[in-house]
Formats: C-alpha cells, structure tokens, sequence
C-alpha cells in the first residue's frame, strides 16, 4: 500500500514559508523558459502565416531572399504564360510582380530599422485574400498613396493614417492601414510597383507571386521553370520560403532561451535539493515510524519523490501563471535572413504551458531522487533513535 | 574575528547543503556575468569607434548604392580631409552557416583610413592596390579558418551572382581587442569591373580634420545631396554602428528583466537556505546565549555565516565567468568583437552576492536575536 499523497500535501502546507520559496525559485525558472519559446514561437508563426500553400514565389537562382533578387520583364511575362499558373476571369494569370526594397525608418521611441517597401500590383489581394484593410482604403494605382501594415503604422514615426513618407524625392500618403492576420505582410509598407520601381531606380521586378491552378501541379511546375534557360530562377512555395526565412532568428532565440534555462535551472535544482535534504532531515523520526508500521523503504521513496514532484509543479504552474500576462504582446525585431523589420506577438500555446509544466516535474524528479534514496535507506532503529 | 573558525565551521556542518547554495548562487552570478557582459561587449565596441570619421549613406536605406561621382564633392566640403568608400559584398563562404561580413573597398584610400589596424606583411596594402583579386582577412577570421596569406579563397556571391575567387595578401591586426578583425576587405576596383561599372558605392567613410564641427559637416554632405536621386544620411561612426544594434529592438530592456528575474530567483533559494539552517539550530543558538552571549553577536554570527556563504559563491561564480570566457575565446559566432567579463561587472557580481548574504540572513538572524532561552530550549529539547 503505498503512502497517501495527502500526507506530502500536509507536509508542503506545514512548511509554508520553505514551500512558496522553493516553489518560487522553480516558478521563475518555468516563467523564462516559457517565454523564451513563446517569443521563438511567436516569430515564426508570423513568417510561416505569411505564406499560402498554393501560392508560388520566384526569385533570381541563388539570390536567395527577394531583397538580392532580380526578374526582368521578359522572363517575367515567361513565367506568367506557365500552364501551371491559375487563370482567372478572362485568361488573366493570377500574378502579382513584386518589387522588394528596404527603408530605413525611425521607431517611435527612438532607434532605427530597415522596413521592407513592397511595390505591389492590383491582383494582389486576389492571391492573399489574409490582406485585409483595416483603416482608410487600398492605394489608387499610379498616385503616390501607400498603405501601411497595422504594426508597422503603430510602432514607427510618420506611418500612421495621413501622414507622408518620403520615398527618394518624393513624399507618398499613407491612405490605408492593414492586416495580414498576423502574417509577416504586416510588417511591410505597399505600394503601385510600377510607381515605387522607377523611383528606386530598379529595372527589374524582385519576385513574382503566383497561384497554382492545381496545388499538386507544383513539383512540375518547379522543374518546368527552373530548366528553362531563359530565366534562371528559383522556384518557392511561398510558405515554405517565409519558412525558411524564420529559421536563421527563431533557432537563435531558441539557443540562447534554452541556454539561459538550463543554466537557471540548475541553480534551481540545488535550491530544490535543499529543500528536500532538509524536508527528509526534519523528519528522521516520521521516517521510523513509517518503516515500524510496515511501509517498505521503496514505498518511502516515492513518498518523497512524489513530494518533491508536488512541489515543484507548484513552481510549475506558478511560472505559467506569471508568464501568461506577456502573451499577445507585441514586439519587433530585424530577421537578419532578410535584414529587415518583423513584428511580431508572444504567443504562449497550450504545447509550451506543458512543456513548462514538464520542465518543472523534471527537476522534481531530479531534486527528490537523491535526498528520496536517502531517507529510503534509513533503518527503524536508526531513525528512531536519531529523532 | 576571532570567531571566524566557528563561523566556518558553521557553514560546513551541513556540507551538502552549503555547496548547494554555494553552487546555487555561482550559477546565478555566472548567469548575470553573462548578461551584463553582453552589454559591456556591445558598448565597448561602440567606443572603440573613432570621431573623426562620418559614414555617409543613402537615406532610402543601406542596401540602396550612392555614384562613384559623389567622392569629389565629397572631397570639396569644407573640414573633410580624405574620402574613401566600402560596399558590402553579401558572399557566401562555404555554405550560409559559415558566415563573416565581406567589404569591397576603395583600394587605395581605405587602409589609411583606419590607422588603429596594422597590415601585415608591411608591403600588404601595396599589393592589395595592384592586385584585383587580392583580399586582407582580419586576425580573427583568419585563426577561425586557419587563412594564410597566399591561400585562395572562394565565395559565392549572393548579391553579385558568380563564383569569386581571392587570394589572402595580408592579415589585419587591431590594437584593441574591443576592435573587431572578424572581416574580409575585398578589392571594390575588381567588383566594380566585374559588375559592368555599376559604381557600386554602399557607404563612403570621411575623415574630418576637428570632430567638434562633425554635426555641421555632417549638415552640410546632406544639405549638398538633398533633392538628388541619390539623398544621404550622415552620421558619426558611432550612430552608424549603433544604428545596427537598436535594429535588433530592445535587447538592454530585456537582458536587465531577465537579469532582475535571476537574481529574484536566487534569493529565494538561498534565504530558505538560510532560514532552515537556523532553525535546525533553534537549540544551539538558546545555548550560545544562556552562555553570555548578546542578541546582537548571536545576530553577528547568523548574518557572517550567510554572508560567507553568498560571497564564496559570487567569487567562484564571477571567477568562472571571466576564466572560461577567456579561455574559450567566444564571441558568438563573430556577433561580439570581444567577450570579456570587465572588472566593473565582477564587482557588480560581487556586491549583489553581499545583498544576497544580508538579505537572506537578515530574517534569520532577526529571529535568533529575539529568541527566548527557556522556550527555545523548552521547544527543541
């Protein structure tokens, strides 16, 4: 018969004050860790959303990301007459010729960074239906209007609904503010691509983005246009490029999250051990009597590690409940895969609360197993001579 | 101190659980070494940065390219000394995980430029004038990947497509180890040829004659560009660099919450500590004072023995930080120039370890000062 699990949670109330310590040194430990894979996580949700799976993107062989990239027109019309790319009323293809380039702008706050300008055309919104306008109206094509992605309007000075930024020599109105459902889309500014090129001096288009007419027609598709001598591109999934994108900053928080929680952890674990040293040292006499009553040392030993388990799954949900708070707030940071702005939120999914939670009953088990064996070991005489 | 040896003995009753904490508290301050070393490193390579050179940019953004033809009006504004210029080259070596930054520059006015780096062999920077695909690789880079000079290196180009082979002509020493040598200076004559005399030009560096007037002739450079295609922006080397650190968002916020998070965390573990250390001793205090001794020495003793525990932990703690940092050489893959844990940060390390020592046997201490003989000896007999 083994022990009632009641007897451990009496022994964690009576000793308040060691309890809501040790629990709250766990508990801290358990908050950062959860935020760290939030803040990974929250990254590279918004790089993955932004892309559809049937959505194609070509950019220059070897280029890379859209900012080096390069399609000129010719190849351009090349890869639009494609009998993979869908058709839409009237022939038309379903493609948007992008043009990529980045622009310093100032955060509200103070400090600087690079914002992705995104030269646009009108199917656009056909190809991502996610794009919605939440303020003011799309751009007329041809004018100098942009519309600016809802973080971006929030976080950075004079993107805000009628202000002017100035592209070259040339101011631009913001007439409309978006959202891409959270995609990486929210952090850009767009505009006509045809207006914005010539102003960047750029001749050629810097990707293009087009829609399957059969999602399965993709692999075909690839070895269609990556053969062709004429072009000399590589063929994406959209979200598998933005994928791509998120690994090269999502893996650096990742590391430096996990090396930053394994070494909180470990101090917490000695604090644990101590405490549960102490919880077994205080109850020599307990331990004796248990044994004269017939309880085997093993059933002892899972007493006490079971004790320890509570204690820090106190901890455990303690750091989930002092982490949630930060989920939903937003943030920003430059990926460096593409050297410029994302925004993003802290996302804490259901996954990362129990990983949390795990993380917490791992070093239950690590800081009751040694001080655990320990009182398993006692003798009755031992022990109830010592108390 | 004379009573030392029974503080020492205190604390080493209960081996186990005093290098617990003591092993509790290295981590933490480790930890904290860490963190603040990250900032100190940061801050470090921005002093490094000289006042006598502006870095002049497109105002679009970076990646945007300025005329070759800008060099001579730049060379005609008052206060400006010498004019040269760099462009970032974006290759790949051997795949993207082996990342270093590549710059084409002017091949003769760069090096002069930057006098705190030393070219070895003395007849490097010559031949890097004359020879279009020679290359200088910076002390660091070369140790990373063992370059010597003569050897060849090839890249692969991400911005400019094509296969680009370099031959190592010299080896670049700083003179500080806060100054960076994690980089590749190429010669830009050879890209500007090979990429059609686009005239590549990403920023030019100018070296001014009196960095007090660096505001107005910074004024000025813009003022003169302003309302051409190509706009500038110029600034000291310092905001340039430091442009590059705010774009990575609010890593001082962060790096102090979690420092604050840390040291929250190991207070409590070592104040419980504490906290059962005296209460397992409930008796023996009650002895000590039925002895003679006064509230305020058995308070002494407490808070010493706290106080020994916390330090011994932040100097081994601090102590590990700065010998394995140095003896590792990190730098983060090339993200820091140097990683060195500072004095002022060991004393940092140092000082919250005697806070830690107070905080947490201050409670304890307190209450082994009110305890009453008879009911202490009553209650734990």
């Amino acid at each position: 018969m083994a022990i009632p699990l009641m007897y451990n949670v009496r022994n964690l109330t009576v000793r308040r004050t060691a309890t809501l310590m040790t629990a709250g040194g766990i508990g801290l430990v358990v908050a950062i860790l959860i935020l760290t894979l939030a803040l990974a996580h929250g990254f590279r949700a918004t790089l993955v959303a932004t892309g559809r799976e049937d959505n194609v993107l070509l950019i220059r062989a070897g280029s890379n990301a859209e900012v080096q990239s390069g399609i000129d027109r010719a190849a351009a019309s090349v890869i639009e007459t494609d009998p993979g790319v869908l058709q839409v009323a009237g022939g038309m293809p379903l493609v948007d010729r992008e043009s990529v380039v980045l622009t310093n702008l100032t955060r509200r706050g103070g400090g600087s960074s690079n914002i992705v300008v995104r030269g646009v055309n009108e199917r656009v919104l056909e190809l991502r239906p996610d794009v919605r306008i939440v303020q003011g109206r799309f751009y007329r094509p041809g004018t100098d209007e942009i519309i600016v992605g809802e973080p971006i309007a929030r976080r950075f000075v004079g993107c805000g609904l009628g202000d002017h930024l100035r592209f070259g020599a040339r101011d631009f109105d913001v007439v409309g503010i978006f959202s891409a459902d959270g995609g990486g889309f929210e952090s850009e500014v767009w505009g006509d691509a045809e207006t914005l090129m010539p102003l960047f001096d750029r001749r050629s288009y810097s990707s293009l983005t087009v829609r399957l007419a059969d999602p399965a027609g993709f692999e075909s598709m690839k070895k269609r246009l990556e053969s062709d001598p004429r072009l000399r591109v590589d063929v994406y999934r959209e979200r598998a490029y933005y994928d791509a994108q998120s690994t090269g900053v999502a893996t650096v928080i990742r590391v430096v999250g996990v090396f930053l929680v394994i070494v909180m952890a470990t101090g917490a674990v000695f604090g644990a051990l101590n405490t549960m040293y102490a919880a077994v040292g205080a109850r020599t006499r307990e331990i004796g009597t248990m044994l004269a009553l017939g309880f085997t040392p093993r059933e002892i030993q899972m007493s006490f590690m079971a004790e320890s388990v509570l204690l820090c799954l106190v901890g455990g949900v303690l750091g989930c409940i002092l982490a949630l708070p930060i989920h939903g707030m937003s943030t920003g940071t430059t990926n460096w895969q593409t050297f410029s702005e994302v925004a993003f939120q802290f996302r804490i999914t259901p996954q990362i609360l129990v990983i949390g939670l795990a993380a917490s009953l791992v070093l239950g088990l690590i800081g009751g197993y040694f001080p655990a064996r320990n009182a398993a070991r006692r003798t009755i005489s031992e022990a109830l001579r010592e108390g | 101190m004379r009573f030392l040896p029974f503080i020492l003995r205190n604390a080493l009753r209960s081996k186990r659980r005093t290098v617990l904490t003591i092993l509790s508290i290295v981590v933490s301050l480790f930890l904290f070494c860490t963190l603040r070393t990250v900032i100190t490193s940061l801050d470090a390579s921005l002093r490094m940065t000289d006042t006598t050179r502006l870095v002049v940019r497109r105002s679009t953004s970076l990646t945007f390219f300025m005329p070759l033809s800008y060099k001579d009006r730049l060379a005609q504004i008052p206060g400006v000394e010498a004019v040269s210029w760099s462009d970032w080259f974006g290759g790949v070596y051997i795949d993207e995980r082996h990342f270093f930054p590549q710059f084409a520059v002017d091949p003769k006015g760069y090096i002069p430029m930057y006098p705190e780096y030393d070219i070895e062999p003395p007849g490097a920077p010559d031949t890097f004038q004359r020879e279009r695909t020679a290359c200088i690789v910076g002390e660091k880079l070369a140790k990373r990947y063992g370059f010597r000079v003569g050897q060849q290196i090839t890249l692969k180009g991400q911005i400019f497509p094509g296969t680009w082979d370099f031959t190592v002509r010299g080896i670049a020493h700083s003179h500080s180890p806060d100054l960076d040598t994690n980089f590749m200076l190429i010669n830009w004559d050879y890209l500007n040829q090979r990429t059609g005399n686009l005239g590549v030009v990403g920023v030019y560096v100018v070296k001014i004659s009196d960095p007090s007037r660096a505001g107005e002739i910074a004024k000025t450079i813009d003022a003169t560009f302003a309302n051409s295609p190509a706009e500038t922006k110029t600034e000291t080397e310092k905001a340039f660099q430091l442009g590059f650190i705010t774009m990575l968002g609010n890593i001082q916020t962060v790096i102090v919450a979690i420092g604050t998070v840390i040291v929250i965390a190991i207070i409590l573990v070592s104040m419980n500590t504490m906290m059962m250390a005296a209460r397992e001793r409930t008796r023996e205090i009650a002895i000590l004072k039925a002895l003679g001794f006064t509230n305020r020495a058995v308070l002494g003793l407490v808070l010493a023995e706290s106080l020994l525990i916390s330090l011994a932990g932040g100097v081994l703690g601090t102590g590990l930080a700065r010998t394995v940092f140095s003896l590792t050489d990190f730098n983060a893959g090339g993200f820091f120039s140097s990683f060195i844990v500072t004095w002022g940060t060991v004393a940092r390390a140092i000082a919250i370890a005697a806070f830690l020592g107070l905080v947490s046997g201050v409670v304890p201490a307190w209450n082994a000062a009110r305890l009453k003989v008879v009911d202490a000896l009553r209650h734990a007999g």
